[in-house]
């Protein structure tokens, strides 16, 4: 009844290839967009951005970079924490040496440069592969950290290695900087978790998208059906770069506003986001948005729950935080070993099928 | 049913965290998990301890009593956001970050906000100026302070002079770990040393081949900037190659009990510098122990009393308690709010009397803050540890920094922060 | 000979025994990958784990001390004995042989012929689940090591060497520390040990059959779930050597489960398939990083060695995608 194809004719190819073909799908994802751009904006509270949408709408960019590279091509990386930190020093530069540039743009340039430097990071996949070049760009992450934390050019030669994010702002609102409202920020990120989203919905069901599928599923026999592996492999790295950077570079000066690279950008990052689209699910939109979910959200809410909502001592709470989000990861995976989208896809079809399963 | 009903929670629990309460809301940003979880245990149990002493024996400060808001961090950046965020909405007088990663997120977000920012001896060292800071109290003193402090016990050890003498500085690889070494190159301009810098990158498990280049050169002395399993890691090195232990001085952060106690026997004459007498010798500890240890009230095992991070705890305690006193005495209210925390601060002053008063004679250095500065009193002196007895006992007079040299650094450093941040300075006569 | 060319030796031997030391964290993970193709991610942790056992047993702590003191509001806090260390490292390795068939139990039996990335990922479920844990039930406040090892370095060699560069030359001879002398011996039964386990006993050559082709082995009636439990039992068992071995330096804390990343370039070197590639591994990466720190890292700031192990694994990684000793990857269509 409420997840139907029947009734819904399609009269044209662009109907017919369009994201959503079924209309109560299309319908959820309007509704979604409007919680997201017009309620939740106005309900927000400091808290609610600051410690749960803002670092969830980053880290699902940042996720959604990691999938292309991971869940659509087949390149699995663990440098993720170092192109964040590349996004986040170049952001910062941008903005002390161009002060009237405005954030957006800073951003963006920012997720350029990160793309750059992660095709370079990229070059070693063409024949390295499986976990030992995710161990290969181990290489990156720790080089990169180590660069930015020694030569002072990165930083400013400020006396220790912080950068702190000067406040800059969009149509007169503040995004960065101390005196940020919540909605604002919130509302900056998830414009570009939004137009990020799309682009990677259309890019990965386009051509280049099905070349990273073709390479990911067997990159021989992609090669000898002509698919480019230097191309696709490169590209696959410099776009997922991309993403990261712009996530790196919110990170820093959306969300922390001051960082330094070891502590902010260091492997933890990188091993997050992993856990992210593999528990979310390798090769899905969908699973990078409940990957993130569930990393960021389910430490606060455990938290809230056992220190604020049951008194517990604050150590307690912790050590058992790390106990069930392992037992978690552990259980989702026995259950269903292909993370939270196939879950939701296998809903989607019994809904499908519902009330008659047979 | 049940789920619903958990799930309820979950959203009461995810919106608003517990109501805030009338009393006197002091925010700890603990890290008593985590890797660096050695360090930060001891001093959680001192702060909140000598808060609960207060609160037992007094009914709190000027009749409010004081509700201590633990959070934990873990010595993260991110969930000390969440923190700051979950608590400065309950009216919190002062933040204590613990971290230098997250006193730098929140010196310009308490700032805007309105509530200042104590980080005791860690942090941003320029935001010593209150003229750019005005929200920020770094009390006791400064790194650049102890980096000078150390070069002068290190003159005094020499005769007078560190000419031609070698001095090499072992540090972590981060923020923190750097920021003495601007301080120790001016200072071997004026003093004639040759400053030799090892990195030692985060954890520091492995620090071979720092202490190898260290036997090489024989340096006169050591310094360190270390945290974490770093420091012990050094210790043990140090007493490996046969460094003579009384020549190596460690910050503040690396001489506690966690530090020294993994390499045994080998820790035995390793200095550090500090800000307040260790052990636990004092008339207000006696009073911890029986009004509450043996009330069963300790925050942690009662095993940390006297530590050097207990006794930290109870420092950081006791200026937060002496600034609400103060605050309360200046607005004639027992209920005050961060602004008049931040104003109490900035008139803070202890004397040795008071200390004495407070049932800790001697324990640290009498303290008088003022609107330019915000890290007084800026006195060290330096302790070794005995590992037979395993107790750390003062070796060395307390001494002031070298103002020549520091103030000049400071000044620089905060104004090119006000510069970046379009802050205007604020005079004070 | 000149005193800079003996302090390149130096460098060069505290580089190999070093490299031991990586060794000995990487095994843990080839054994594991070797038998099951599971990439332990929590090898790291484990070792934290057994280490923490270790201590807790010798210095006779209650387990779970935290949580019981605060759910039921007793005050207890040790045992009051100390365990002699023998019997201390019985008992974890009766712990650590308990976890292994729960792994197996809880996790592995239900995860059989998924992925691999699958399988990594539930060791990373394992990790979190045992820092937790493993904090839970001993404490996170840092505990010292004492196994009765000597540590520092040795008289001996030094007194032996210094004599061999001219007196004013600068040189104080060879420093060579004895912990690490004993973690090579160590390593080197270890080694031995392993192999004549899986050369000359019954369940060996089952766990090398397994290694080779887990169809065939199930086939020829190896129970496969056994074997799992065997080779887990004695990744833990190399996690507790490993881990008493870097705990004895640093102390026993949260930390100690970082040295897994000291392990990875170990390991991608010598080949994630082969036991004399960690060892290999480890030798080439701790001399190769200890030389660049010596040679290079003073001209660019130092604090080179985390990165440059990985740089020196990827620059043999191009030349030889399976690592030093790693099985040859044949890639059919």
């Amino acid at each position: 009844m409420l997840y139907r194809e029947a009734g819904d004719y399609k009269t044209s190819y662009v109907d017919d290839a369009q994201t959503f073909p079924i209309a109560f799908d299309r319908w959820r994802y309007y509704v979604v967009l409007v919680v997201a751009f017009a309620i939740i904006p106005v309900f927000i509270s400091d808290y609610m951005a600051k410690s749960v949408m803002i670092p969830f709408l980053v880290f699902c960019i940042a996720a959604m970079g990691l999938n292309i590279l991971t869940g659509y091509c087949g390149q699995v990386s663990l440098g993720t924490g170092g192109f964040m930190a590349v996004g986040a020093y170049a952001s910062y530069k941008l903005m002390t040496a161009f002060p009237e540039l405005n954030i957006f743009f800073v951003v963006l340039l920012s997720g350029g440069i990160t793309a750059a430097v992660g095709a370079l990071f990229g070059l070693p996949s063409l024949r390295i592969k499986g976990f030992y070049l995710a161990v290969a760009t181990l290489a990156a992450q720790f080089f990169l950290v180590w660069l930015f934390n020694k030569v002072p050019w990165f930083f400013n030669y400020s006396a220790t290695g912080q950068i702190t994010a000067p406040p800059r702002s969009v149509f007169g609102v503040d995004v960065t900087g101390p005196e940020v409202p919540a909605w604002g920020a919130y509302l900056f990120c998830a414009v570009f978790v939004f137009l990020l989203a799309w682009l990677m919905r259309n890019l990965t069901r386009g051509r280049v998208g099905r070349q990273w599928m073709a390479i990911r599923d067997m990159d021989i026999a992609a090669e000898i059906i002509g698919v480019n592996p230097l191309r696709t492999k490169l590209s696959a790295f410099a776009v997922s770069s991309f993403y990261v950077g712009i996530a790196g570079a919110l990170f820093f000066s959306v969300y922390l506003g001051a960082a330094e690279p070891t502590e902010a950008f260091g492997i933890n990052q990188s091993f997050l986001v992993l856990f992210m689209i593999i528990i979310g699910g390798l090769g899905s939109i969908f699973g990078c948005f409940a990957g993130a979910a569930f990393m960021i959200m389910m430490p606060v809410l455990l938290k809230n729950l056992m220190v604020d909502g049951m008194g517990w001592p604050t150590t307690i709470a912790t050590h058992f935080e790390f106990v069930i989000v392992g037992a978690l990861i552990v259980a989702f995976l026995i259950l269903e070993p292909h993370g939270l989208a196939q879950l939701w896809r296998l809903m989607k079809e019994k809904l499908r099928l519902w009330p008659f399963p047979h | 049913m049940k789920l619903s009903r958990l799930a309820a929670v979950a959203a009461a629990a995810m919106i608003a965290a517990s109501p805030a309460l009338a009393d006197l809301n002091v925010p700890a940003l603990n890290y008593r998990t985590g890797p660096y979880a050695p360090s930060g245990i001891p001093y959680a149990d001192g702060f909140s301890d000598y808060m609960t002493l207060l609160n037992e024996r007094d009914g709190g400060v000027g009749g409010e009593r004081i509700n201590v808001m633990e959070c934990e961090t873990a010595y993260n950046t991110q969930k000390g956001v969440e923190c700051y965020e979950a608590l400065k909405g309950e009216n919190p007088l002062v933040f204590i970050p613990q971290s230098t990663g997250i006193t730098y997120q929140l010196i310009p977000k308490a700032s805007a906000d309105g509530i200042p920012v104590h980080s005791m001896a860690y942090g941003r060292t320029s935001a010593v100026n209150g003229k750019v800071f005005e929200w920020v109290f770094i009390m006791p003193g400064t790194y650049w302070d102890a980096a000078s402090m150390m070069v002068k016990y290190a003159m005094e050890q020499e005769g007078g002079s560190l000419e031609g003498k070698k001095i090499a500085l072992v540090y972590h690889n981060s923020a923190y770990g750097k920021e003495p070494i601007r301080t120790l190159e001016e200072l071997s301009k004026k003093h004639g040393y040759t400053l030799t810098q090892l990195a030692v990158d985060h954890p520091g498990q492995e620090q071979k081949s720092q202490w190898l280049q260290i036997r090489r050169e024989r340096p006169d002395y050591v310094f360190m900037w270390g945290w974490g399993v770093m420091n012990s890691v050094a210790i043990q090195e140090a007493a490996n190659i046969r460094f003579p232990m009384d020549k190596f001085i460690g910050v503040w952060w690396s001489g506690s009990e966690a530090d020294v106690l993994p390499a045994g026997a080998g820790a035995d004459g390793y200095k550090s510098i500090t800000w307040h007498k260790p052990g636990a010798d004092f008339p207000a500890y006696e009073q911890i122990k029986t009004l509450v240890h043996d009330k069963g009230k300790a925050a942690g095992d009662g095993t940390t009393i006297g530590e050097v991070g207990y006794n930290r705890g109870v420092y950081a305690a006791v200026i937060v308690t002496e600034a609400i006193k103060a605050a309360q005495e200046a607005t004639g209210k027992s209920n005050i709010t961060a602004a008049d925390m931040r104003d109490a601060y900035e008139t803070l002053t202890i004397t040795a009397e008071r200390w004495a008063e407070i049932g800790l004679p001697e324990f640290a250095q009498p303290l008088q803050a003022s609107c330019a500065d915000h890290g007084a009193p800026h006195m060290g002196a330096i302790q070794q540890w005995n590992a037979s007895e395993k107790t750390w006992t003062l070796v060395s007079d307390f001494m002031t920094p070298d103002e020549e040299v520091v103030g000049p650094l400071i000044e620089e450093d905060s104004m090119a922060y006000a510069a970046e941040n379009n802050i205007t300075p604020r005079t004070c006569e | 000979m000149s005193a800079e060319f003996l302090y390149t030796i130096e460098v060069i031997l505290n580089g190999l025994l070093t490299g031991v030391m990586y060794s000995l964290v990487a095994l843990g993970f080839v054994l594991i990958f070797k038998a099951s193709g599971i990439f332990n991610y929590s090898q790291g942790v484990m070792a934290l784990f057994a280490a923490l056992t270790l201590v807790g047993f010798q210095d006779g702590q209650v387990p779970f001390a935290e949580l019981i003191n605060a759910v039921l509001g007793t005050e207890i806090h040790g045992f009051g004995w100390e365990m002699p260390t023998i019997l201390a490292i019985l008992c974890a390795l009766a712990v650590m042989l308990l976890f292994a068939i729960l792994v197996e139990r809880i996790i592995l039996k239900h995860l059989v012929n998924q992925e691999p990335i699958i399988l990594f990922m539930a060791t990373i479920g394992l990790a979190y689940f045992l820092e937790g844990f493993g904090d839970l039930m001993w404490g996170s406040d840092i505990k010292a090591l004492d196994l009765g090892l000597p540590q520092g370095g040795s008289f001996w060699i030094e007194d032996m060497t210094v004599s061999w560069a001219a007196e004013d030359s600068g040189f104080y001879g060879m420093y060579i520390d004895k912990l690490d002398l004993i973690a090579a011996g160590v390593a080197v039964a270890l080694v031995v040990a392993l192999t004549a386990f899986s050369q000359y006993t019954r369940i060996g050559r089952a766990l090398r059959a397994v290694a080779d082709d887990h169809q065939a082995a199930l086939s020829v009636g190896i129970s496969l779930r056994f074997i799992w439990v065997v080779t887990w039992a004695i990744a833990g068992f190399v996690a507790l050597v490993a881990g008493s071995m870097w705990g004895a330096k640093s102390g026993v804390q949260f930390s100690l489960s970082l040295i897994a990343l000291k392990a990875l370039p170990v390991l991608m070197l010598g080949g994630f398939t082969s036991i004399p590639g960690a060892i290999v591994g480890g030798l080439i990466i701790g001399v190769g990083e200890k030389l660049f720190e010596f040679a290079i890292g003073p001209m660019v700031g130092g604090a080179t060695e985390n990165w440059f192990a990985y740089v020196l694994a990827l620059i043999f990684l191009v030349f030889r995608p399976q690592g030093l000793f790693g099985d040859k990857i044949i890639e059919r269509v």
